[in-house]
């Protein structure tokens, strides 16, 4: 029945011009501005529902395609479509959206009516880059997204919000401009902006390393991958809670979909030759951005560095498939570093948004992120406090939460390539588990530190509310896994017998 | 034997004929008005304006045609430019309102200048010899170094209009030199003429063409404002009164764009490998020195002066890419920055009051407090020129970019993108001081809200994002003006 709906523009334009709506809905009636942004967040997931429900697992084909003529002068196109990569991170955003939302009912008191309008217009957007596949509509909405994030970060940040969000465009821009450029030049190459003739373009071996680094700029960045991570720390520090929830849930993940989307298919024999300098990036990632977050005294520091970290495994996961091929093991072995990569994605939306969600709940009450502000929680808030052990748990990989599943696919998938870079991958599990552990020890457990930990109040219904959805998901999602592998298996295996064909 | 005197097709300049009547007009009715009457005269001008645009869209031919001996064309290039130019004039109008009765220089002058600089730039526009560019330009310019000074107790004015006066004149008289050369190796100053005969001169005189294309190329950057011959463009933009200011930093761009097209390519098309090289150094030191020193300021009309600097840049790149693509990508970027700029400085012009005159970046403190929606007009048109989607400007940037790239000048693709990154540094932080500062003590924004004003303005601003998601209107004509 949905068949003929073009669903996916709206998905994308439903929020956008609900958005809108509630902007004119003005601050004069902020709790009318509040009950538009649910409602409008909610109709968006439930028409992403069909998405999933409707999507067929024996075709690694765009499904729910859209084509339409846009810019003739360029070959542009409004041509739309997903598959098994972009359609999980597309449910994962239109459910975070309706937790952001509710999250930040009561919190936001200041100009309510545009923070509410600027997540449901980014929300638009973020769908719009997961569901583009012409690259300049890609660029469009991958661009476009900065602006309300620049702004959220910006109007209701912390006290150093002017640099962060300053430091968060640029980093962004200066990473994306390049990508334009490589996009052009295949533009003049192909004659179109369709992403799949760029598949099928052939590069030789130098416009492909160039090429390569172009979209590597913009998607580490993005993704973020050490060394040019500096950026996530600052914004997650001073973004209020639900910047920080989308930032880390979504916005990371466009980087680490680009490399699927862009880098893999379009210049595979460059990523074959440099694929030691991600593994490189990515372990290190792993292992000294671990360390950096064990002596966070912050707590969304904290997170943020875990979630470079988490994002190393994703970037590790994707580019360790042509050492697996190359030992042997076929694209069956390969298949589970990427599908690993991509259960990481969707798991760490999960969890690093329930993690910035539980400290938006603490700085809510106590204005301080500071570990050493706390102590003792368990014994005034119990309930969040089970939650709170509950996703720290996740985040540190426990056995049947979603930060399991991801994690321990790539680690399994990195012995088939090399003992050592399995070894290092491992670490984590141990330092992962150190810096969460650790902080939940002095923040939760304990007795309670001062007057301020003395009075604090359990969670409200709300609060309960979007905390026990993520939780639910978090362990569906960890003790059964396959609803999602198996939307991925397709696209996956399509994905590598592309790459395994060289361009040159 | 005396020549026999052909009577010229005068169905070409309808649209100039027309404007100038009117004009002459309006200079009458308003001598004829008290200071409370004076919306007529604005009236007037609009409506001239108006019927000027209608006058172009009934000529408007389907093929070229030229007219007085050839020194006169109309084509697609001259009626799509000639539109925009009207039409920008129009907005400028409207918005100066206002500030002009604020200021005490709500005079009937303001408008008849503005009217007699806008046909310096038809008469420009439609020029197809060197003599009728002159004339044009010289037209143009004379009006604005009027309406800069129109304002006799600012000192400031009369200083930018004493500087503009001598270095419009040296930048002229280079231009003329260029002109008397070409004049002495062809013997002719009809562009078509010109181009033949350099065409056949280009092996026997290749320095002395190039040596007159060298002082063409320089009067012709002094015009647009591109580095190393920008110096006069932050100090007029400051020193001029607000409304002038936006005069001049929108129509004249499109006004200096059909020059520098009708000159180089119509006229010089041949030495384009020369230019070329000439237009690729002006075009990086815009795009640097614009980008870069636009960070240090604190005049917001200084900053969008030094702005100007490097969009002048972009233009040229496209211009440079010498391809019928690069044209139409540098004409849709001349347009769409002259729709923008106007939104910006119309946004600063609604700001100001009696007594106090808003220029300053920090003069728009905590915007978005006071009035929200002038906020968001103003940032659109901050992020249109910085080139972020979904605004005009990142589509525009596109669009040339794209003609850089296909003649193969990857690097100088890369080079613009990246001084465009520094450029967007300058911009945010007007955006930041709107939304993220807190209103200054002193500041009791009472906005006068004018709704003609209003309306124009926010459609100016929606228009924006209207063009950057549907710009293959606009392209299609540029792109026809050069096929």
């Amino acid at each position: 029945m949905y068949a003929d709906w073009p669903l996916l523009s709206l998905v994308i334009w439903t929020p956008i011009f609900g958005g809108i709506l509630v902007l004119f809905a003005g601050d004069k009636e902020p709790s009318g501005a509040r009950k538009i942004a649910l409602v409008v967040s909610l109709i968006t997931f439930l028409m992403t529902l069909p998405l999933y429900t409707q999507f067929s697992t024996s075709t690694h084909l765009m499904q729910f395609v859209e084509r339409h003529e846009w810019i003739a002068a360029f070959n542009i196109e409004y041509y739309l479509g997903i598959d098994g990569i972009s359609m999980p991170l597309i449910l994962l955003t239109s459910f975070t959206t309706v937790i952001v939302v509710i999250s930040a009912w009561e919190v936001i008191q200041y100009r309510a009516s545009q923070y509410m309008a600027a997540f449901l217009i980014m929300e638009g957007f973020m769908i719009g880059t997961f569901s583009a596949l012409d690259s300049i509509l890609f660029y469009i909405f991958f661009e476009a997204m900065l602006i309300p994030m620049f702004l959220v970060i910006g109007i209701w940040g912390g006290a150093n919000r002017i640099y962060a969000t300053l430091k968060f465009f640029l980093y962004t821009f200066i990473g994306s401009v390049l990508m334009l450029v490589a996009l052009i030049y295949m533009y003049a190459q192909s004659g179109s902006f369709a992403i799949f003739d760029f598949h099928h373009l052939k590069l030789g071996l130098t416009e492909q390393i160039l090429i390569f680094l172009a979209f590597l700029v913009a998607f580490a960045v993005k993704v973020p991958m050490w060394p040019v991570h500096t950026w996530l720390p600052d914004a997650h520090v001073e973004a209020p809670t639900g910047g920080s929830v989308i930032l880390a849930a979504i916005m990371l993940k466009i980087g680490g979909y680009g490399f699927l989307r862009f880098s893999l298919p379009i210049t595979p024999d460059a990523s074959a030759e440099l694929d030691w300098l991600i593994i490189t990036m990515s372990l290190t990632a792993v292992v000294y951005i671990g360390f950096v977050a064990l002596v966070q005294r912050d707590m969304k520091k904290l997170i943020a560095y875990s979630s470079i970290a988490h994002m190393g495994f994703v970037t590790l996961g994707f580019f360790i498939v042509f050492r697996i091929v190359n030992s042997g093991y076929g694209e069956q072995g390969a298949a589970l570093a990427l599908e690993g990569g991509m259960v990481q994605m969707v798991s760490h939306g999960f969890i690093s948004g329930a993690m910035f969600l539980c400290v938006g709940v603490m700085y809510d009450r106590m204005h301080s992120r500071q570990i050493a502000d706390y102590g003792g929680v368990a014994n005034t808030m119990p309930v969040f406090a089970a939650f709170m052990v509950f996703f720290a748990m996740a985040n540190a990989g426990l056995p049947g939460t979603s930060g399991f599943v991801g994690e321990f696919m790539v680690i399994l998938a990195s012995f088939k390539a090399s003992f050592w870079i399995a070894f290092l991958a491992a670490l984590t599990l141990i330092l992962g588990a150190a810096y969460t552990l650790w902080m939940i020890k002095r923040v939760i457990f304990g007795e309670v530190a001062n007057d301020n930990v003395a009075a604090l109040t359990d969670i409200n219904k709300r609060e309960f509310l979007f905390l026990a959805l993520l939780a639910i998901a978090v362990l569906a999602l960890g003790l059964w896994p396959d609803p999602l592998v198996d939307v991925m298996h397709p696209t996956i295996n399509n994905l590598l017998n592309h790459i395994a064909n060289p361009k040159i | 034997m005396t020549p026999e005197f052909i009577q010229p097709d005068l169905m070409p300049a309808l649209p100039e004929m027309v404007m100038l009547a009117m004009t002459c007009l309006v200079l009458v009715v308003d001598l004829f008005l008290t200071q409370e009457k004076r919306g007529f005269t604005l009236l007037l001008s609009v409506a001239t304006l108006a019927l000027t645009i209608a006058a172009v869209i009934i000529v408007a031919p389907v093929t070229e045609v030229s007219s007085f001996g050839g020194s006169f064309v109309l084509d697609q290039l001259a009626v799509i430019l000639k539109i925009s130019i009207c039409a920008v004039t129009i907005l400028v109008f409207v918005y100066s309102r206002d500030y002009l009765a604020d200021h005490d220089i709500y005079k009937g002058e303001y408008y008849v200048l503005g009217l007699f600089a806008t046909l310096g730039m038809m008469v420009m526009i439609s020029a197809h010899s060197f003599l009728l560019i002159y004339l044009g330009l010289e037209l143009l310019s004379l009006s604005l170094y009027a309406m800069i000074a129109f304002n006799r107790n600012s000192l400031s004015a009369s200083e930018s209009a004493m500087k503009y006066f001598v270095l419009g004149a040296m930048a002229s008289g280079l231009l003329l030199y260029g002109i008397s050369i070409f004049y002495g190796i062809s013997g002719t100053l009809d562009l078509n003429q010109l181009s033949s005969a350099v065409n056949s001169q280009i092996s026997q005189h290749p320095i002395a063409l190039g040596f007159a294309l060298t002082f063409i190329v320089v009067g012709l950057s002094f015009k647009l404002g591109a580095v190393p011959f920008h110096m006069w463009l932050p100090d007029i933009y400051q020193g001029s009164p607000t409304s002038v200011t936006l005069f001049i930093g929108t129509a004249p761009k499109i006004a200096g764009f059909a020059m520098t097209i009708r000159l180089l390519v119509d006229g010089l098309g041949d030495l384009q490998v020369d230019w070329s090289q000439m237009l690729t150094v002006l075009a990086i030191a815009s795009m640097a020195v614009g980008n870069i020193i636009a960070i240090a300021q604190t005049n917001f009309k200084r900053m969008l002066a030094y702005s100007t600097i490097s969009h002048v840049g972009f233009i040229l790149l496209g211009i440079l890419s010498t391809t019928a693509n690069g044209y139409a990508s540098a004409m849709f970027y001349t347009i769409t920055y002259a729709i923008t700029a106007s939104v910006a400085f119309g946004v600063l012009l609604v700001l100001n009051r009696k007594g106090f005159e808003a220029e300053n970046i920090n003069d728009l403190c905590g915007l978005n407090d006071s009035n929200p929606w002038y906020a968001a007009l103003l940032a659109i048109a901050m992020f249109s020129m910085a080139g972020v989607p979904p605004t005009v400007g990142f589509y525009a940037k596109l669009t040339v970019l794209q003609a850089v790239v296909q003649v193969d000048m990857v690097w100088l693709a890369v080079v613009a993108v990246m001084f465009s990154v520094i450029g967007l540094f300058y911009y945010l932080r007007v955006i930041k001081v709107m939304y993220f500062d807190k209103p200054l003590p002193e500041q009791t924004t009472t906005i006068k809200e004018a709704l003609d004003v209003k309306v124009l303005l926010s459609a100016n601003s929606l228009g924006l994002i209207l063009l950057g998601v549907f710009p293959s209107g606009l392209m299609a004509y540029c792109v026809l003006a050069f096929s």
